[in-house]
């Protein structure tokens, strides 16, 4: 096409915020005015830091960002907004101690003589919010309302700012349908009025609704800009999680029959968390690798929380060996043979300054109770057990785990948990960071525990690996189960068409 | 279609708090006028201001650290600094025109160095203010370990010049207090900067992106609570006319429980200098009872550690009903 001019234009951005996370690398964004442009990927995909940067929140260590055709460096959101890029955050960012109004204009009060001029605040805050049919006392804290009013209101405030970017970072997430409609109406209106609007979301469907163009970003890279009317949804999807569209009629059957043998494990009855998963039934036995795929926010973390005990039901029972059960913390799943690697290895798993051998059984002392201490002759014999059979790389069990490989690390956390001879080992994404070698290892480690009996919950944003390992895989969207398929049916072709919406896609 | 949305909370957290605040003083006065024949009267009101002038001027900077939800516990020993110094200075001929702007930019400075370190090396306030303290005091004995009595004309004239309103007086100081208050009422309420206050100790984070200017914001609240502090150290000059390193032992704690028995929050974001004011008139008329009473002094202790027992409790309660009804 012919040569643009965009509103706001950012070239080769990077970000490390060590040297070993990487969040962006040569990054480009472009956007027009008047357009309402998707910025869309996976966890880690780097969204949230391209927003960052933009914004001011976060400085950026290469890279140029131009805001029509000048340069711009902003250092602080103070600065992002004062030359025009106003955002609402996913997690409303206001203060629950002001009022409705003062939320609205706080920091651009309107002054009378020199002091602020409550009324017109309130009155002005009035009419905004009759725009968005919201028709609350002004006057009144924020935290008298629920988290969907708050949103709106800050939306209100950030639209309100006359900017010429407007950046909502999955500002739908806590709305209802009546709600989005809104806001995609005041969206269209802003548009019109040749505003530049930056829309991340993970409901794809959105996107299509309001969208002109899509930017793909996977794992902190540039995967490229589309249209959205000539880009089909699987191809999306393709693009998101880094799959041609090509491969996906290439199915993979790495079902046995024999791994699919055994009794019912754990089983869910109508299960719904507190504002996650929506009336879920689900079951897994012993010696089947069971997979969960969807989005990030489809809920397939949200199911591994419920049942390790972190999350706490809002209805619906969890049922163990036939038996009904209440797992009222992490300590009572652990008792009852449950094990959990959580998505987040850094934070969540390891204690870096802790000694692989300490990782190691921190879970199993957790399990036997604090009185009854775990000799360390005991502790160096499991240590050693672990790091022959998973062939951990470390040249001694006394090194500390921060020195280790995210591999490595990896599975130390899962010796961890096997120390603690679980019924069933739930993987959340156990292989992002790892190198391709460590990760076809862990993979075969997590097949043949499904082939000794163990079940297990494996949770990955990586199609292929899910292929490689699960006889069974459950696919959810939008906090629901929407699909299961078994044996010959899972296909990469067939899993992504129904993560991107099913038969209502186009 | 279009329909009210109720907010969840009838009425919001702030006005219940001062609205018991001022129930409670009221009840006392009125207990306290029923209970002695002399009580009733103008003079006893005029006479909470005229003896608690300094603490409320204290309590009021308080209020300001305590609303970002920061604390400090440096300003009694800066009152006492502060007073040590005039004298010392007033006792070497130094004229109370000059010695009175040296202590208040002295306070002005310490606190904007306390802040500036909170900020930037993101230090705990309570430690920092602590290390304020010690260097107050320290420096009290460092000038003098003995009182050192004021003899100069201006602070006798400040000590002893009133207004007579019938047979109640009132002193010249008590009016710097009020400036203070309708000031910090004003700032507080009318200013983006008395506004920034209340977005901070609401949530820091969010004010960071909502482009409110934090930095300035924090350091401004140290620097205005110990220029405040500076302000009582005078009054209480005028009050005393003498400066003594060990005085007002624990005034800052004084001066905490004021603000929170005036409905602020320790967390930040709730408070007014009206409550504050009133929590320090509190203390002062349940002091008046206690000397009615003709009891031991530290009673007025035992009351008010009941009383903010009771007031942090019925915060806490208010606030985990409005946390279940936001839940629902």
């Amino acid at each position: 096409m012919s040569t643009q001019n965009y509103l706001l234009e950012a070239h080769h951005i990077s970000k490390s915020y060590t040297s070993a996370v990487i969040a962006l690398k040569d990054v480009r964004f472009q956007l027009q005015g008047g357009e309402i442009h998707a910025l869309l990927g996976e966890n880690g995909a780097g969204k949230s830091t391209l927003i960052k940067v933009l914004t001011g929140v976060e400085e950026r260590d290469t890279g140029l960002i131009t805001l029509e055709g000048k340069e711009i460096y902003p250092k602080t959101p103070q600065e992002g907004q004062k030359i025009g890029i106003s955002s609402v955050y996913q997690e409303v960012n206001l203060c629950p101690n002001l009022s409705v109004a003062e939320n609205i204009y706080i920091g651009r009060e309107p002054r009378k003589k020199g002091r602020i001029d409550w009324k017109t605040i309130y009155v002005n805050a009035r009419i905004l919010l009759e725009k968005f049919d919201l028709d609350i006392d002004v006057t009144k804290d924020l935290d008298q309302y629920s988290v969907a009013i708050q949103q709106m209101i800050a939306i209100a405030r950030a639209c309100d700012i006359r900017a010429k970017v407007l950046i909502l970072d999955e500002p739908t997430s806590s709305l209802s349908t009546n709600e989005v409609n809104k806001l995609f109406e005041i969206m269209r209106r802003l548009k019109k009025d040749g505003m530049g609007i930056i829309f991340v979301t993970h409901f794809i469907d959105q996107v299509y609704e309001i969208t002109d163009r899509i930017t793909v970003l996977r794992n902190g890279e540039y995967v490229g800009t589309y249209e959205t009317a000539n880009l089909p949804k699987v191809e999306l999807v393709g693009k998101m999680i880094g799959k041609d569209y090509a491969q996906l009629n290439r199915t993979m059957v790495s079902y046995e029959e024999e791994y699919n043998s055994g009794d019912t494990f754990l089983e869910l009855k109508e299960v719904s968390g507190l504002g996650t998963i929506k009336n879920l039934d689900l079951s897994i036995r012993q010696g089947e690798v069971l997979g969960l795929s969807g989005l990030l926010g489809s809920g397939r973390s949200e199911i591994a929380r419920i049942i390790f005990g972190i999350d706490s039901l809002e209805k619906g029972t969890i049922e163990i060996k036939g038996k009904k059960i209440f797992l009222k913390n992490t300590l009572a799943a652990i008792k009852n043979g449950i094990a959990f690697c959580p998505e987040n290895r850094k934070t969540e798993g390891i204690v870096g300054d802790l000694s692989i051998r300490d990782n190691i059984i921190l879970a199993l002392q957790a399990k036997q109770g604090l009185f009854k201490s775990i000799s360390k002759r005991e502790a160096s014999r499991i240590a050693d057990e672990y790091i022959e059979k998973l062939e951990i790389k470390t040249p001694s069990k006394d090194q500390k785990i921060k020195n280790l490989s995210g591999g490595n690390q990896q599975k130390v956390i899962l010796a961890r948990w096997l120390a603690t001879d679980p019924n069933l080992l739930m993987l959340d994404e156990p292989t992002r960071g790892i190198d391709i070698g460590t990760k076809a290892e862990i993979l075969k480690i997590v097949i043949d525990l499904a082939k000794q009996g163990m079940g297990v919950i494996f949770i990955s944003s990586e199609i292929d690996e899910m292929l490689r390992c699960c006889g069974r895989m459950v696919i959810l969207r939008d906090m629901r189960k929407v699909m299961e398929l078994k044996g010959r049916e899972i296909s990469q072709a067939a899993i992504m068409h129904h993560i991107a919406g099913g038969d209502k896609d186009e | 279609m279009k329909s009210r949305i109720k907010a969840k909370g009838e009425i919001s957290f702030s006005n219940v708090s001062l609205l018991i605040t001022i129930i409670l003083f009221l009840s006392l006065f009125i207990g306290g006028s029923l209970r002695y024949d002399r009580f009733f009267s103008l003079s006893t009101f005029f006479n909470l201001f005229n003896d608690n002038a300094y603490l409320i001027i204290a309590a009021v900077g308080t209020t300001f650290v305590l609303l970002t939800g920061g604390i400090d516990i440096s300003i009694a020993s800066t009152i006492a600094f502060t007073c040590v110094l005039s004298a010392s200075l007033l006792r070497g001929g130094v004229p109370a025109v000059v010695v009175i702007p040296i202590v208040l930019s002295i306070g002005l400075g310490l606190g904007l160095g306390m802040g500036s370190i909170i900020h930037y090396f993101k230090l705990q306030p309570f430690i920092v203010t602590l290390a304020g303290q010690f260097l107050m005091r320290g420096l009290c004995a460092v000038i003098s370990t003995e009182s050192i009595p004021i003899s100069n004309e201006f602070y006798k004239a400040a000590a002893l010049n009133k207004i007579l309103i019938g047979r109640a007086k009132i002193y010249y100081y008590v009016f710097i207090t009020f400036i203070v208050i309708g000031g910090a009422y004003y700032i507080l309420k009318y200013t983006k900067f008395g506004r920034s206050v209340y977005a901070l100790g609401g949530n820091e984070q969010s004010a960071v992106l909502m482009g409110l200017p934090v930095a300035r914001t924090k350091i401004a609240v140290y620097g205005i609570n110990s220029f405040c502090a500076a302000l009582a150290g005078v009054i209480f000059s005028f009050y005393t006319l003498a400066g003594y390193s060990l005085q007002n032992i624990g005034l800052e704690l004084d001066a905490i429980s004021s603000a929170v028995i005036g409905g602020t929050l320790l967390t930040g974001g709730v408070g007014t200098v009206i409550g504050t004011t009133i929590g320090v008139l509190i203390q002062g008329i349940i002091q008046t009872i206690v000397t009615y009473e003709n009891l031991n002094t530290w009673w007025t202790k035992v009351t008010i550690a009941a009383l903010l027992c009771i007031f942090i409790i019925i915060q806490r309660i208010i606030s985990i009903k409005a946390e279940k009804k936001k839940g629902k």
